[in-house]
């Protein structure tokens, strides 16, 4: 299975939460190749895509933030209008259900990877891993 | 499996019996501080009543609360219901601020504190071949001292330690072979913490195999900690000077809440604000009445304690009634939209849910608003927001159905509460009338 492995983040709503994540990131010379953030009023989670995860996650634990670390599919799409629809196109012609998603952007205008946790990955490797499509794996990310 | 008992008749006497005990004894203890306590006489004519209007248990309600501050009117004295010559024994409270209460005690109150301690030991499984370790504070404290004189009535080897100085503590431990512990709950995760940290092993160093923990609450979690430590068994006391000290409750082996001693003791459940009994089974202010005591009565005591009634039959077969674990303070409940809430119902029913981490806030706002911030257990968190926005919702409904008041609930990151130990605050009341 080609996956990569993002980390998420439970954060309370409130100011500077943002910034305290990120300056572990900064400070450790770790890269953030793509985020993103789901808020729900009072609390939210943040999402990233990092070239190092594993020293990542093991940073954020040890700073006591509430953190976790799942497998996603990074699946490559071309950085062009209808790059996006046709990836979206595919995933719904599986039946899979997108639980979220990130960008990263590989090569502006050229190569970007669309990356998206789903209920059961490896029910959805199997059903994507024949198609004609490159998957991100955690070795790109270097 | 056969259970030791150290009086078995009195512990087992069927619950008709023990009733009737309780109602004759209840009757002699009215008479006497009516006749012998000027403070009652008064407080009885105040309510238009004398001892005879008690036909039956449920009568009690007729008659006077006593409180924590009645203890200092005519003070010290003015309660005796003996003549001072009687009296062989004074101990006191620690008041926060001025006078302590002060208890005395006869000859005959002594040796019944000593027998319901007795009673408390063998109950969990002690004998005279023990060796009690006793790290409370002897002095004007009743802690260590009432327990000293039970253990030494079952014949128990006491170790008059009294608190702190760990490393000798452990010396002592290591030296006498020290079988029981009688502390603090807080001092006891102390002293395990540092028994671990000097590489001892409990199994092959040390001989304990109980502790006896009181004078503060603590969670069942705590109880479960120590015992993990130490490879003992933890059992919860609870006392209060005004009605001799330790041993008035006192858990089994069954370890589901606290024995008390109803051929000593009366218990009533009221309302902390309006002084009527709760329905059974609720939580309430634990009312207690001393049927036995010979120097200084006291009826319808205000422990300002919380707990609620276990009604149904231990499997230890004692027929006295048992006590949760206490709760916390009366002096904690507040009101939200009309509706009483103790801290403790909120706590049970947060703890009760998967997910959930210890500590917990509960913030009232204007308009009555109730917020309950609660940390979210770090294995629980698993990245996804839906999972989160669940777990809201079911401590919401929950608390709604205990509390009847639909709170806001917050979820925050574990650690950014203060802890839950000791007193930390846990409500923090921002409406302004």
């Amino acid at each position: 299975m080609k996956t990569v492995n993002i980390l998420s983040l439970f954060s309370e709503n409130k100011p500077g939460k943002l910034a305290k994540i990120t300056e572990v990131l900064a400070q450790n010379g770790i890269n953030i190749l793509g985020f993103s953030i789901i808020s729900v009023k009072d609390f939210g989670v943040i999402k990233f895509l990092v070239d190092q995860p594993e020293k990542a996650y093991t940073l954020f634990k040890e700073s006591g933030f509430t953190v976790s670390i799942l497998p996603a599919l990074g699946l490559e799409m071309e950085d062009k209008p209808g790059g996006l629809y046709q990836v979206a196109k595919l995933i719904f012609s599986k039946g899979i259900n997108i639980e979220s998603a990130l960008v990263y952007v590989a090569e502006t205008r050229k190569k970007a990877y669309f990356v998206f946790e789903t209920e059961d990955i490896e029910k959805a490797w199997e059903l994507l891993k024949d198609e004609k499509i490159n998957f991100l794996e955690s070795r790109d990310l270097v | 499996m056969e259970l030791p008992f150290w009086n078995r008749e009195i512990e087992r006497l069927p619950k008709k019996n023990l009733k009737n005990l309780q109602l004759e004894r209840l009757k002699n203890t009215l008479e006497r501080i009516y006749e012998k306590v000027p403070v009652y006489r008064k407080k009885f004519q105040e309510l238009g009543i004398t001892p005879s209007h008690l036909k039956s248990l449920e009568d009690i309600i007729k008659f006077p609360f006593t409180t924590k501050e009645d203890l200092f009117i005519d003070y010290p004295y003015g309660l005796l219901a003996v003549p001072l010559e009687e009296v062989v024994r004074v101990h006191t409270s620690s008041g926060t601020t001025g006078k302590p209460k002060a208890i005395f005690f006869s000859k005959k109150d002594l040796e019944t504190s000593a027998e319901l301690i007795a009673r408390c030991l063998v109950m969990t499984g002690a004998t005279k071949e023990d060796i009690l370790q006793n790290s409370m504070t002897y002095g004007l404290f009743t802690g260590a001292l009432v327990m000293h004189y039970g253990a030494e009535k079952v014949g128990i080897l006491v170790i008059p330690a009294g608190p702190g100085n760990t490393e000798r503590q452990i010396e002592l431990m290591k030296t006498f072979g020290t079988t029981l512990l009688h502390m603090t709950p807080s001092y006891a995760l102390y002293v395990a913490s540092v028994i671990l940290e000097k590489g001892l092993i409990p199994q092959k160093d040390l001989k304990l195999k109980t502790a006896y923990l009181g004078a503060e609450p603590y969670s069942e979690q705590t109880r479960r900690k120590i015992e993990e430590m130490l490879d003992i068994q933890v059992y919860n006391c609870y006392g209060l000077s005004e009605m001799n000290g330790p041993g008035v409750g006192f858990e089994c082996p069954y370890k589901e809440g606290l024995h008390l001693w109803e051929d000593n003791f009366l218990v009533e459940i009221v309302h902390p604000e309006t002084g009527e009994p709760v329905k059974e089974g609720e939580i309430g202010e634990l009312v207690l009445t001393t049927l036995n005591r010979e120097a200084m009565p006291l009826i319808r005591y205000r422990t300002r304690d919380l707990t609620r009634i276990i009604s149904e039959p231990c499997a230890c077969g004692r027929t006295h009634i048992r006590i949760s674990r206490i709760l916390g303070r009366s002096d904690d409940m507040f009101i939200v939209r009309g509706v009483n809430i103790f801290p403790q119902q909120i706590e049970e029913v947060l703890m009760g849910i998967k997910g959930v981490a210890q500590n917990y806030q509960i913030v009232l706002e204007n308009y009555d608003e109730m917020i309950v911030k609660v940390e979210i257990d770090r294995e629980f968190f698993d990245g996804r927001i839906e999972r989160l926005l669940y777990l809201k919702n079911e401590i919401t409904e929950k608390l709604r159905q205990t509390i009847l008041v639909r709170p806001k609930v917050e979820l925050v990151e574990p650690g950014t509460l203060p802890i839950s130990e000791g007193k930390a605050k846990r409500v923090i009341d921002k409406r302004t009338l």
